[in-house]
C-alpha cells in the first residue's frame, strides 16, 4: 500500500489508512533503532535540506539524526547565518537551493502556510516541522506512536490536552489526528487561552483540569510561555501553576497506568511538576526516541521515486 | 507441488544442512519475509527434533535495502525483522522460497551484516527459478526449475494460504 499525500502539510484532512501506514512504518524504524549499526541505505543519494527560520534544538536534531540514519545528506540551514538576513525572500531562498538539485525540503517557520507556499515553488517534497500556530505534524505523529507502543491501540482511549491551546500547533496536529484515529481528545486551559473554535470540530473545551483529566487514558501537558503573561492572558505564574500544573496530588485522581507526555522542552514546576516529569508513568523520553523513527518512516514515505 | 513434495523437499535440505554443520552451538536459522518465515521455521523445527536442540529462528525484512526503492519501482510494505539471537560468529542459514534475480538476496546479505559479522551465511531456497541477475547461488535448492521471465512463481504456505502448494502463473503481455 502506497501513501496517498505527497507532502506532509498538516494532519489536517489525513486519512487514518495514510497515518496508519506511517506509525506502522516507523515501528519497523523502531526496530532499526535498537540494531547495532542503527544506518539504513534506503534514501542514499538523497539530498534533504533543513530550512529553520525558527529556533528548534529537539525537531531539527531528530530530523537531522533520522536523515542520516537514512543514509541521506542532510543540509542545514539556519536564518541567522543566511542570505536571509540580507534580506532574500523565501521564494528566492527556495529557488536557489532548489537550484542546486535536492530532493526534500524540511522546514520551520513562524508563519502559518509557508509550507503550503512551498509546495507551489518547488518540485521537492516538503515536510512541516513546525509553522506558526497552525500545525507541526510530525510531533502529533510520535505521539501517537507512543501511545499505540504504550497501550497497544489508539481507538477509544480519552487524551486531555492541558495548557496554552491557542498558541500550540501540537495540541492542533493532534486534534486533528486523533479525532481521525478515534480517539477522545479534550482540550484544557485558562479561558483566555482556549480558542473556542474546536467546538465546532466536537472537540470538548474545558477550563476545569479535573474534569478534563477524568478518566484520561493519557494527559498531555503543553509548554507554558512565560511571555504570555505579559499579554494578559493569566495574572499570574503562581495562579496558573495552581490551577494546571499536574503534581503528585493530581496523579493520584488518575488511573494507574495513564501516561503523562510532553512535547518539551518542559517548564518544570510551571506546567509539570518535576515528580512527574520524572515518575513511571511519564513517557516524555520515549516521545524523543520515537520522534526519530516517525521522521524516519515520513521521510521514507514521501521520499522515493526519480525527481533529483 | 504439492504439500508431499514440499514436505520431502524441506526434509532433504534439512538433512543437507546437517551433513554439512556438524556443531549447531553457534547456529542460527533466519527467514526472509514472508514466505520464507514460515520455511525458516519448519526447517528448524526439523533440525531441532534431529538433533534434540531447541533453536528459534529469525525473521528479516530487506525493505530498506532494496536497490529498486530510489528508482520507484515499488515503495514495498515495511514488515517486520526480528532476529532473537547475536549473529556475531555464528553460521547462519538464510531461507527464502523462491530464488530469482538475487537482489533480494544481496539486500538480505546487507541487512544481515548490519546486525554484527557472522561466521558464515549459506543460502537455502525452495525454488530456483534461473534468470539470476546478480552472481549468487544458493547452497540448497529444493528444485530447481527453468522459468520465463514473463512467468510468476508463487509459493503458498498452510500458515497464511490455507495449503501448501506451488504455482507456476504465465502473465499476459504488457501486464
Amino acid at each position: 500500500m502506497d501513501i496517498s499525500i505527497q507532502h506532509l502539510l498538516g494532519l489536517d484532512g489525513v486519512s487514518r489508512q495514510d497515518i496508519t501506514l506511517i506509525l506502522d512504518t516507523a515501528d519497523s524504524f523502531y526496530e532499526v533503532l535498537q540494531r547495532e549499526i542503527k544506518v539504513v541505505p534506503t534514501l542514499r543519494g538523497k539530498t534533504v535540506v533543513n530550512l529553520f527560520y525558527e529556533d528548534s534544538t529537539r525537531t531539527r536534531i531528530s530530523f537531522e539524526l533520522a536523515e542520516k540514519r537514512l543514509s541521506a545528506s542532510p543540509l542545514n540551514f539556519s536564518v541567522s547565518n543566511s542570505s536571509v538576513s540580507k534580506g532574500e525572500t523565501l521564494r528566492d531562498t527556495i529557488k536557489n537551493i532548489e537550484a542546486m538539485k535536492i530532493d526534500m525540503v524540511v522546514v520551520r517557520h513562524s508563519c502559518a502556510g509557508v509550507p503550503n507556499f512551498l509546495t507551489q515553488c518547488t518540485d521537492a517534497v516538503i515536510v512541516n516541522a513546525g509553522d506558526g500556530l497552525h500545525e507541526h505534524p510530525t510531533q502529533a505523529l510520535l505521539d501517537m506512536m507512543t501511545i499505540r507502543q504504550k497501550l497497544g491501540r489508539l481507538e477509544g482511549l480519552k487524551v486531555a490536552i492541558i495548557g496554552d491551546i491557542f498558541h500550540s500547533r501540537v495540541a492542533r496536529s493532534n486534534a486533528w489526528g486523533m479525532t481521525t484515529m478515534g480517539m477522545n481528545v479534550v482540550l484544557c486551559g485558562p479561558p483566555t487561552l482556549l480558542p473556542q473554535h474546536y467546538d465546532s470540530l466536537g472537540v470538548p473545551i474545558t477550563d476545569n483540569l479535573e474534569e478534563a483529566i477524568d478518566g484520561a487514558d493519557v494527559v498531555m501537558m503543553l509548554r507554558l510561555q512565560r511571555e504570555r503573561q505579559a499579554s494578559g492572558a493569566f495574572p499570574t505564574i503562581r495562579e496558573y501553576r495552581n490551577r494546571y500544573c499536574l503534581d503528585l496530588d493530581k496523579m493520584y485522581t488518575l488511573p494507574d497506568n495513564v501516561l503523562i507526555m510532553h512535547p518539551g522542552p518542559i517548564n518544570r514546576g510551571i506546567e509539570l511538576a518535576s515528580d512527574v516529569a520524572d515518575g513511571n508513568n511519564s513517557v516524555i523520553l520515549e516521545q524523543v526516541t520515537n520522534g526519530v523513527a516517525v521522521r524516519m518512516a515520513v521521510l521514507y514515505l514521501l521520499g522515493g521515486g526519480e525527481n533529483g | 507441488m504439492d504439500r508431499h513434495g514440499l514436505d520431502l523437499a524441506l526434509t532433504r535440505i534439512t538433512h543437507q544442512v546437517l551433513e554439512r554443520n556438524r556443531e549447531f552451538t553457534k547456529f542460527g536459522v533466519v527467514g526472509m519475509q514472508t514466505r520464507g518465515v514460515f520455511l525458516a521455521e519448519r526447517i528448524t523445527r526439523r533440525i531441532n527434533e534431529i538433533e534434540n536442540l531447541s533453536l528459534e529462528s529469525g525473521v528479516l525484512d530487506t525493505t530498506f535495502y532494496r536497490d529498486d526503492y530510489r528508482i520507484a519501482l515499488r515503495k514495498p510494505e515495511v514488515k517486520v525483522t526480528s532476529i532473537p539471537f547475536d549473529i556475531n560468529e555464528m553460521n547462519i542459514l538464510l531461507v527464502d522460497d523462491v530464488l530469482y534475480t538475487g537482489r533480494t538476496v544481496r539486500a538480505a546479505l546487507d541487512a544481515l551484516m548490519d546486525f554484527g559479522r557472522p561466521k558464515t551465511i549459506q543460502l537455502a531456497v525452495l525454488i530456483d527459478r534461473g534468470n539470476h541477475e546478480l552472481p549468487i547461488r544458493a547452497d540448497y535448492v529444493g528444485k530447481k526449475i527453468t522459468t520465463k521471465r514473463n512467468q510468476v512463481v508463487s509459493l503458498k504456505v498452510s500458515e497464511i494460504d490455507d495449503e501448501d502448494s506451488l504455482w507456476l502463473m504465465e502473465l499476459e503481455e504488457g501486464d
